[in-house]
């Protein structure tokens, strides 16, 4: 408290705005799930976020593994099908979803707190969380909506460019696959498969478990619990292979019959807490990552006019996430909008931003830092990120310090160290210039 | 000085659920509109400049101009150079975009609160003082040309969509695509711009709408200093434009490099601003309606035709009850696996017809009417959100109340009256159809090709 107030006082000192950091209460369950909770009482309603080490990272062999087991828990739970799941949560106002990505694997509910929505919702999520039937008939559509979608796919530049450039990104490494699989391993895949994956993987340690709304802790240590004591206690999964850098450059060009050519290009990038974390954001959110301001929308956009979009962003994951850099462009100039997106990145890593620049890039994360947490889903989700990677818990109240803290010569550094402008993959799809 | 100045504490005695919304609502002598709503839950606030102009003010020839113009407005000023607004808002910690729409070009920074200021000397600046350069032009129609090679010649579904507007409204300036077609974006020249820029971009044409962590009177008292000087403008009267009436059936075929199908279909329906007084509850209960084949995963296009008959790979129904000019009612979807267009859309008439001839049961409306009211309190959690529902309403020629009307006149529809208007306007007379026919993809791309909003 003592603390809290003095920071609040020299916070006062340097800025006027005042800081409203989340403050996390963080905990196990009987169980062993790591919960995280931050009491917002103002709205009458709740978000429950369960994230569990379960996504395609997971798969092995069995690409689409991951997903499609998370796309069938609210299929049937506790002998109620498809069907009876969705009215109970809809009955009440309640929004149930579900998602799986490379890392993670969610189950998530917003709900009312009046406990005519509440409980019948948090009963329903518990039974979808810890008692999923699997039925056949479902898995069967699941499949076909799956494989149709990976054909959708093809009809898509960006997601062909998107596919192609984790592909040969990561060559060997879990994170090489997409989530949704491929044709020939989603069709392979069996219900047995699914059962299995989840007995594995959905397990309370495994598990985080983040709770943002309108109850207070004694409240919210119930829930908790409620969720995680059907699950299995089981084991914290083994880490991930790391992932190797590239070595070589490699140029994929894709026809595709677009009138524009999708660029991707990039490299490995950070992992989550990686040590370097603060000085690649900054030097990226001059680069690239700062919107309509940086280095490469003004070359590219603004005294160019060769792409609507183009950015670059640092995706930080458990293991070495991606450096991705991209833009479209009309397909007879997609080798000069190339050129142009390379000699930025090779002038930033040669000589790193002006004390202007930095000092720009400051001034525009923290000024703008409020804004991060100013509602319970943004506080929702940096608890998944900050349980899920096991970052601090002060990562928020200490994010500004780390940011202001960074350096012209740290940004030299690390991109020198870092990032290899000559030996990244650069994947093209797009059609012949007409 | 004569200023308007009302305060109305948000339906406090009508619906407790929701009161806490306090909103306050002031004018300034030159016609600017500025709308204050306290929401003290983070020291945060967005700051929205909405225009009454859009793609259904355009006319052929310059469609797209008021998307191209609102790009237009990062690019100088008479005392800002080319991008410099972007940069102040960006060292000042600030997130900011523009959109377009068919009724509004509405511009937004999100700032800590202490901020706000920033935000209106900026937004006054370019109100009345915005400067288009040739080459800046000539720049940015390269960019809206990338942009809507992008979102519309290179996805065969907005190829649809965009075909389809053009099928279905005849008069209606719905008919254009919001981003232009290309050929009136590969031509738009410096005077066409400055003549659009002067003509709607006026303090009495502007609504500026703040949400956030804010007092209303200092809000207020900002405006007045930088707002407040502005001249206004005499805005041309925007024509009716009244959509002429559909005698038939209309189909539009249209044939791109694609894997899957897709369909459209869309019948002409009243929006709030159109009805009719005596029925005026009738764009709920098409709201309702939407809500019974489509909110949510337990609703009927969810449970009868994605599962059930396994008919659709996906399937939606929409309806935008807030728009300036009559609309459509939409069903879109892809068929399943082995089933067709005309399956799918066999089975989407069943559905309406069903909705036709029996009414829909208690528990339907009941679950749609708390989606509305659990709805209302979950938007509460984006300032960002709040602020466009008052804007877009206000912008349109309703009032921002509605947004908390709209859960009554839900919670008021009957089944007979969800009933009465599937029998009025689900009828072929006022169908649009269409279909896209899925080319090779390593075929030929076909020359030639938009709708939705369109950032900045």
């Amino acid at each position: 408290m003592g603390i809290r107030f003095l920071s609040l006082l020299l916070g006062l000192i340097v800025s006027v705005s005042i800081q409203a950091n989340p403050e996390i209460e963080h905990w196990q369950t009987e169980k062993g799930a790591r919960v995280y909770f931050v009491p917002a009482p103002e709205l009458a309603m709740i978000d429950i976020t369960v994230a569990f080490d379960a996504g395609a990272a997971r798969d092995g062999k069995q690409s689409g593994l991951a997903l499609l087991t998370n796309a069938m828990l609210n299929e049937g739970a506790g002998g109620l099908n498809t069907d009876q799941i969705a009215i109970a949560f809809e009955d009440v106002g309640a929004q149930f979803g579900n998602s799986s990505q490379r890392d993670m694997a969610i189950l998530s509910l917003r709900t009312l707190t009046d406990k005519a929505a509440f409980e019948p919702a948090l009963t329903m999520f518990s039974k979808v969380l810890t008692q999923p039937d699997f039925p056949l008939d479902s898995y069967q559509r699941i499949q076909k909506q799956v494989l149709i979608g990976l054909q959708a796919e093809k009809q898509s530049p960006a997601a062909i460019s998107s596919r192609a450039f984790y592909g040969n990104l990561y060559g060997n490494h879990a994170y090489a696959s997409m989530p949704s699989g491929n044709e020939q391993s989603v069709s392979e895949l069996t219900l047995e498969s699914l059962k299995a994956f989840y007995q594995q993987y959905y397990v309370a340690k495994n598990a985080v478990i983040v709770l943002v709304g309108a109850v207070d802790t004694v409240e919210a240590k119930r829930i908790a619990e409620q969720l995680s004591s059907g699950l299995s206690v089981g084991t914290a999964v083994k880490p991930l292979d790391q992932v190797t850098p590239l070595l070589h450059q490699k140029i994929i060009k894709i026809d595709h019959p677009s009138s524009q050519t999708h660029i991707v290009m990039g490299q490995t990038g950070m992992s989550r807490g990686d040590a370097d974390y603060f000085a690649l954001y900054v030097g990226n959110h001059i680069l690239g990552g700062s919107g309509l301001v940086s280095q490469l929308s003004n070359e590219v956009r603004e005294k160019r006019g060769l792409s609507y979009s183009v950015y670059s962003y640092f995706r930080p994951m458990r293991e070495l996430g991606p450096y991705q850099f991209g833009l479209q462009t009309r397909n007879d100039q997609a080798e000069e909008a190339l050129n142009v997106m390379k000699e930025t990145l090779n002038l930033f890593s040669e000589k790193g931003p002006t004390g202007a620049e930095l000092l720009a890039a400051k001034q525009n994360i923290t000024g703008g830092f409020a804004l991060r947490v100013d509602s319970n889903s943004k506080i929702a989700a940096y608890l998944a990120m900050i349980g899920f990677y096991g970052l601090p818990l002060d990562y928020l109240e200490t994010f500004k310090s780390k940011v202001n803290a960074v350096t012209v010569e740290q940004i030299k550094d690390v991109y020198s160290r870092r990032v290899q402008a000559d030996k990244m993959i650069t994947v093209m799809v797009g059609g012949k210039a007409e | 000085m004569l200023t308007k100045f009302k305060t109305i504490i948000g339906l406090l005695l009508v619906i407790p659920a929701i009161a806490t919304a306090n909103v306050s609502e002031y004018q300034l002598d030159n016609g600017l509109k500025l709308i204050v709503k306290e929401d003290h839950r983070a020291p945060v606030v967005v700051s929205q400049v909405w225009y009454k102009v859009g793609s259904s003010y355009e006319h052929n020839g310059i469609t797209g101009i008021s998307h191209v113009l609102e790009h237009m407005m990062f690019k100088g000023t008479e005392n800002l150079g080319p991008n410099e607004f972007s940069q102040i808002i960006a060292a000042n910690g600030g997130r900011e975009n523009a959109f377009t729409g068919r009724d509004y070009t509405a511009y937004f920074q999100t700032l800590e609160k202490d901020r706000l200021e920033v935000s209106f000397r900026l937004e006054a600046e370019r109100m009345r003082k915005l400067v288009i350069n040739e080459a800046e032009l000539l720049k940015e129609r390269e960019v809206v040309a990338e942009e809507r090679r992008m979102r519309t010649e290179d996805n065969p579904h907005a190829l649809v969509r965009e075909a389809f507007n053009a099928t279905a409204f005849v008069n209606s300036p719905y008919h254009h695509p919001v981003i232009g077609w290309m050929s009136d974006i590969n031509n738009y020249e410096a005077t066409d711009l400055r003549q659009w820029y002067q003509k709607w971009y006026a303090p009495n044409n502007a609504t500026v709408v703040i949400v956030g962590d804010v007092e209303p009177e200092a809000v207020y008292s900002l405006a007045k200093q930088y707002f407040g000087p502005l001249k206004p403008e005499t805005t041309a009267r925007v024509k009716p434009q009244i959509e002429v009436e559909q005698r038939g059936k209309r189909t539009v075929e249209v044939k791109a490099p694609a894997e899957l199908p897709y369909m459209m279909m869309g019948w002409k329906v009243p929006v709030v601003k159109t009805a009719e007084k005596e029925q005026d509850w009738e764009p709920y209960a098409l709201e309702m309606l939407a809500g019974i084949l489509d909110g949510g995963s337990s609703a009927r296009f969810s449970r009868d035709l994605v599962r059930g008959e396994e008919i659709a790979a996906s399937v939606g129904a929409g309806y935008s009850l807030f728009s300036r000019l009559a609309d459509m009612f939409l069903v879109v979807g892809t068929p399943a696996k082995g089933k067709s267009i005309a399956d799918l859309q066999q089975a989407v008439m069943a559905q309406i017809n069903q909705l036709q001839t029996e009414l829909v049961s208690d528990q339907e409306l009941k679950r749609i009417k708390a989606q509305v009211v659990a709805n209302a309190v979950y938007e509460r959690d984006s300032v960002f959100y709040q602020a466009m529902q008052i804007g877009m309403l206000e912008t349109i020629g309703l009032e921002w109340q509605l947004t908390d009307q709209y859960v009554e006149n839900v919670q008021a529809v009957t089944a007979e009256q969800v009933q009465a208007v599937a029998n009025k306007y689900f009828k072929d007379k006022g169908l649009t159809v269409a279909e896209l026919t899925p080319m090779p993809l390593d075929g030929k791309r076909p020359a030639s090709a938009a709708g939705g909003r369109h950032g900045h």
